[in-house]
């Protein structure tokens, strides 16, 4: 059953996935290291899906990529701790990683055209998952292929099996990659912007699938995403980032109806609503997530804040906005959130108070 | 695929026809015109008179050229004035040891160069990595003639390890069969033949062998860069597959598409150099007879083996594209 | 309804513009302009713009470098069969088998193969940029006429071409410039119509086509310039592979025959000759080819790597 996101947050289940403090920093020979991802914490438990939001650029991808340890070795510099079932996956040889990636934590990416290996049929690639993790012979691996590619709803799989991957569709090929990292039933799933590169109605397709495979069996499902549709649809709780930093965390429902961080906020009002009627302008955020201005300043979306304030700023260089509990089950990063007087609990996601209070 | 591959083969004649054309047309715009090709330098003006008659050359341009393409289908280009015999026969009779040449210095430049390459792009930036990029920019700057006689003066004639000159040491007597004379040794279990004139293969070989050798480590070597950061890589890598299979799969089998097709393009690279190369090591292969064809004014032989040899480098290309088609399925199915 | 102070805002802004990484007036540079602010900042492209600018300085002012005339016999009482004077006062790099000042020889022969290979690269340049513009801006039947023409020239290798060509035109310096210029015509034809072709099939020349702009305005008011860069590229390569190809030529027989003209190629021809007796006669000149192609390539591939929007982080 899916849990609530309250009750994963108050420990009731062993969380899958612990997340604590990760800091990924790039540094180029002769260029100034960026702190791509800063701080970031968040647990999963089985069967609960939460979402990392936010624009290009912000960490959240780069945080799926350092929890599978996919992140290049050169040049690059992951601290914090990462915890899959206990075990600690910071600092782990090669080998322990590889055994683990595929059978117990999997991907999916955003772009399955290029992620798909083009010279390679598309059996081949499912089977290789499951030679290489389960005690398989190539005959057994094939017919588990098939299974697989039945079950994420691929027509015909037996022939399918033999394609190439630009003989497929492009929603046939997500299901394929998704056919692949659910091959060894692993306990964690990363999706990074799965549906991002589909068209509407495959989008919708994919996510059901995604609810119907992952979140039903009991895997845990980390979103990574910048569809608040998706959000809407899929998950339990939603970590806000920005310029690599958490600045929000709530249940989906709580930070629907009351975004307390402006950027949040923004978000929410960026996307047109049917419900709003025609004459009320959209409210985009201002400048881009180029306007970014260092953490250690303060605060990095002050920019671009409608809210902001002279305090949002420091003075004394790294000392920064924290991140505070924010009633039950919540998180802020805020000096100056907005506020949602007379709001009632468990309002629609979709009521008028939060783009007016973004104002 | 059969479609594939006959429908090349019918982009290949009108390629053909019009080298036939150029080449014809070349013949006749020489100073003296064919007359004077085929009867050499010092042809009286009534040798020649009765030459123009007697294969009609005061007939039509139109009809001239369809004689010509009659006799150039069934491979006759008339008689070599430097060797008084049928071009096609020189030919055939030279062109193995070119064709064993120029697999040797493929095998040399294919089988160091992509190791190297894929080595250098494993380990990027490491001394290996920038000695190969200069290595690689030195080996296309460097004339192929210069290295030639360097190798020839430094192992053959200082050092005296291996042969620096001709096919195969004049005092072997071996049967020839096929004009190969490595094949030949092995076919008439001569093996002191063959090895002998391997032996005589290495050096032109590796010179021959070194620009193709430069080209193909800086495209393997850009290649790997390119797809370690490919998406796919990535996803093999999230599969948690072994390192090897990951390498195997993943990484050589797309790298290696680039540069196959680069190998097509090397066979005229060979060809060419092979002319240079041939010429140092006095290496009996057409690329030495055509050089004496133009030294001495030898046209027939220059006419015949030009389209000879265009018509094996198209051939070439053209098997190099039904291998990239089996290699690359985004080909295969257009 | 902000209430941030001004010295505030003013920090804002600093810091912003700090971390977003976008240097003054990067934004609004042409394509072109920032490809040369890069080079500029490229070491490998500056020791290759060094060591072309220092050889066509050599080849321009010639005469004033050279110490002695390049075909004046010297110390001839001194050369015999195996033995040719090496280095010494006056010769600071020794005389060739016919006592001409080996020096002087290498200055002339840089103006000589140095002009061999732009004339060859600028003719080659003009004749397949032709073929290439007419193939990419009409299409249909011309571009199937002038890409079977290419792939005939083509089909002939690209040394066994040059040969031909040479023979033809019998033995002069233009024959080889001619003989150079044909192999490098298909090159040139099939890059520029090939990025013609991209670019006339992108998403700016549909749109400028939606707009109702006429179809000469965008193949010559964008088409072509936008195609240009990889053409630059390519004729800074074929600078480099025409000089090494004239020396092959030269090698072959097929070289320039005036004495008053050294060239390099012919130089290395002739001193293979006496390769064992006076090495030096030989690794000049070969030396002279490879650095000035060394020059030419590294030039071209940083030239290549700026333009190219791929290598751009």
């Amino acid at each position: 059953m899916v849990q609530t996101g309250s009750a994963a947050a108050g420990g009731l289940a062993t969380p899958v996935l612990e997340v604590e403090d990760l800091a990924v920093t790039f540094a180029r020979r002769g260029e100034q290291p960026t702190r791509a991802v800063d701080g970031v914490s968040f647990s999963v438990a089985p069967g609960e899906t939460i979402g990392l939001v936010g624009e290009s650029g912000c960490g959240k991808s780069v945080t799926s990529l350092a929890v599978m340890g996919l992140l290049p070795r050169r040049g690059v510099q992951v601290t914090g701790s990462v915890r899959l079932d206990g075990q600690e996956l910071i600092g782990a040889p090669d080998r322990v990683l590889r055994s683990l990636r595929g059978a117990d934590m999997g991907m999916v990416f955003q772009d399955p055209l290029s992620s798909l290996n083009p010279t390679v049929p598309i059996g081949t690639q499912v089977a290789e998952v499951l030679l290489e993790h389960r005690e398989m012979t190539k005959a057994e691996a094939r017919d588990e292929a098939t299974r697989l590619l039945d079950r994420v709803g691929i027509p015909d799989p037996a022939r399918r099996l033999k394609e190439y991957p630009h003989q497929l569709s492009g929603g046939m090929r997500q299901r394929a990659l998704i056919a692949m990292s659910l091959a060894c039933s692993p306990r964690l799933l990363i999706a990074d912007e799965p549906t991002t590169a589909l068209d509407v109605t495959i989008q919708a397709q994919i996510l059901e699938l995604l609810r119907e495979l992952v979140v039903d069996s009991g895997t845990a499902l980390v979103m990574i995403t910048h569809d608040l549709g998706v959000v809407a649809g899929l998950c339990d709780r939603v970590h806000v980032m920005y310029a690599g930093k958490v600045i929000e965390t709530a249940d989906r429902h709580d930070l629907f109806a009351r975004p307390r961080q402006p950027y949040t906020g923004g978000l929410l009002a960026s996307v047109p609503r049917l419900d709003s009627g025609r004459g009320t302008p959209l409210t985009p955020i201002r400048g881009s997530a180029a306007d970014a201005i260092p953490w250690a300043e303060g605060c990095a979306f002050a920019p671009r804040c409608d809210n902001a304030q002279d305090d949002c700023l420091t003075e004394v260089s790294g000392s920064t906005v924290p991140l505070e509990p924010d009633g039950p089950g919540r998180e802020l990063r805020c000096r100056h959130p907005l506020e949602h007087p007379s709001a009632p609990a468990g309002a629609s996601a979709f009521g008028t108070d939060a783009p007016g209070a973004a104002r | 695929m059969l479609r594939f591959i006959v429908r090349r083969l019918f982009q290949l004649i009108p390629i053909l026809l019009g080298l036939s054309v150029l080449l014809f047309a070349w013949l006749r715009a020489l100073p003296g015109g064919p007359a004077q090709a085929a009867l050499g330098e010092r042809a009286t003006p009534e040798a020649i008179a009765q030459y123009n008659e007697l294969f009609g050359l005061d007939e039509p341009l139109y009809v001239q050229y369809f004689r010509f393409l009659g006799r150039a289908v069934t491979l006759d280009f008339g008689n070599s004035t430097q060797y008084g015999r049928p071009v096609t026969e020189v030919f055939l009779e030279r062109f193995p040891g070119t064709i064993e040449l120029t697999v040797l210095a493929m095998i040399f430049a294919i089988g160091v160069g992509i190791p190297l390459g894929y080595l250098a792009a494993r380990r990027h930036g490491s001394f290996l990595d920038s000695a190969s990029v200069v290595g690689s920019l030195l080996g296309v700057a460097i004339p192929v003639f210069f290295l030639a006689y360097l190798l020839r003066l430094l192992f053959a004639v200082e050092l005296g390890w291996l042969p620096g000159s001709g096919r195969q040491d004049v005092r072997i007597d071996a049967t020839r069969i096929t004009n190969f004379y490595v094949l030949d040794g092995l076919m008439t279990r001569e093996w002191d033949a063959a090895w002998d004139a391997f032996l005589h293969l290495i050096l032109p070989a590796i010179a021959l062998g070194t620009i193709p050798l430069a080209i193909i480590v800086r495209i393997t070597r850009a290649s790997v860069l390119d797809v370690v950061n490919e998406d796919y890589v990535r996803t093999a890598n999230a599969k948690g597959l072994a390192t090897a299979t990951v390498r195997r799969r993943h990484v050589v089998r797309n790298a290696l598409l680039p540069v196959s097709t680069t190998i097509g393009l090397q066979t005229g690279l060979l060809l060419s150099g092979a002319v240079l190369t041939e010429t140092v090591f006095a290496f009996g292969g057409v690329g030495l007879t055509l050089r004496d064809a133009i030294t001495y004014r030898d046209f027939a032989v220059l006419q015949g083996f030009i389209l000879m040899l265009a018509v094996v480098y198209v051939l070439v290309n053209l098997l190099v594209d039904i291998s990239y088609g089996l290699l690359d399925p985004r080909v295969r199915v257009r | 309804m902000t209430a941030l102070g001004d010295v505030k805002r003013q920090r804002i802004d600093e810091l912003a513009a700090r971390a977003g990484q976008l240097p003054a007036g990067e934004g609004g540079l042409s394509l072109t302009r920032s490809a040369f602010r890069r080079l500029r900042r490229d070491p490998v492209a500056i020791t290759g713009a060094v060591i072309v600018l220092v050889f066509l300085f050599v080849a321009a002012f010639a005469p004033l470098l050279a110490p002695r005339d390049p075909v004046s016999q010297y110390l001839l009482s001194e050369i015999r069969p195996g033995l040719i004077p090496g280095a010494r006062e006056g010769f600071p790099l020794g005389v060739d088998n016919l006592g001409r000042d080996l020096l002087s020889r290498l200055i002339y022969g840089a103006r000589q193969s140095l002009l061999i290979g732009v004339v060859s690269t600028v003719l080659g340049l003009v004749v397949g940029m032709t073929l290439g513009v007419l193939a990419g801006a009409f299409g249909g039947w011309v571009d199937t006429v002038v890409m079977r023409f290419v792939d005939i020239i083509l089909s002939i290798p690209g040394l066994l071409m040059a040969i031909t060509i040479s023979v033809l035109l019998g033995q002069n310096q233009y024959a080889l410039m001619i003989a150079i210029a044909v192999v490098q015509v298909p090159v040139f034809a099939r890059l520029l119509r090939g990025s013609m072709l991209a670019q006339r099939g992108s998403d700016y020349a549909v749109a400028a086509q939606a707009l109702g702009v006429k179809k000469r305005r965008i193949v010559f008011g964008h088409v072509l310039p936008n195609s240009l860069s990889p053409v630059i590229v390519q004729a800074t390569l074929s600078l480099a592979t025409a000089i090494i190809e004239a020396a092959a030529l030269s090698y072959l027989g097929l070289g320039d025959p005036d004495i008053a003209r050294p060239e390099w190629g012919a130089m290395l021809a002739n001193a293979q000759d006496f390769l064992s007796i006076r090495p030096a006669l030989a690794v000049w000149p070969a030396m002279c080819i490879i650095v000035v192609a060394l020059g030419f390539t590294l030039l071209g591939e940083r030239l290549r790597e700026a333009l190219d929007p791929k290598f751009r982080r």
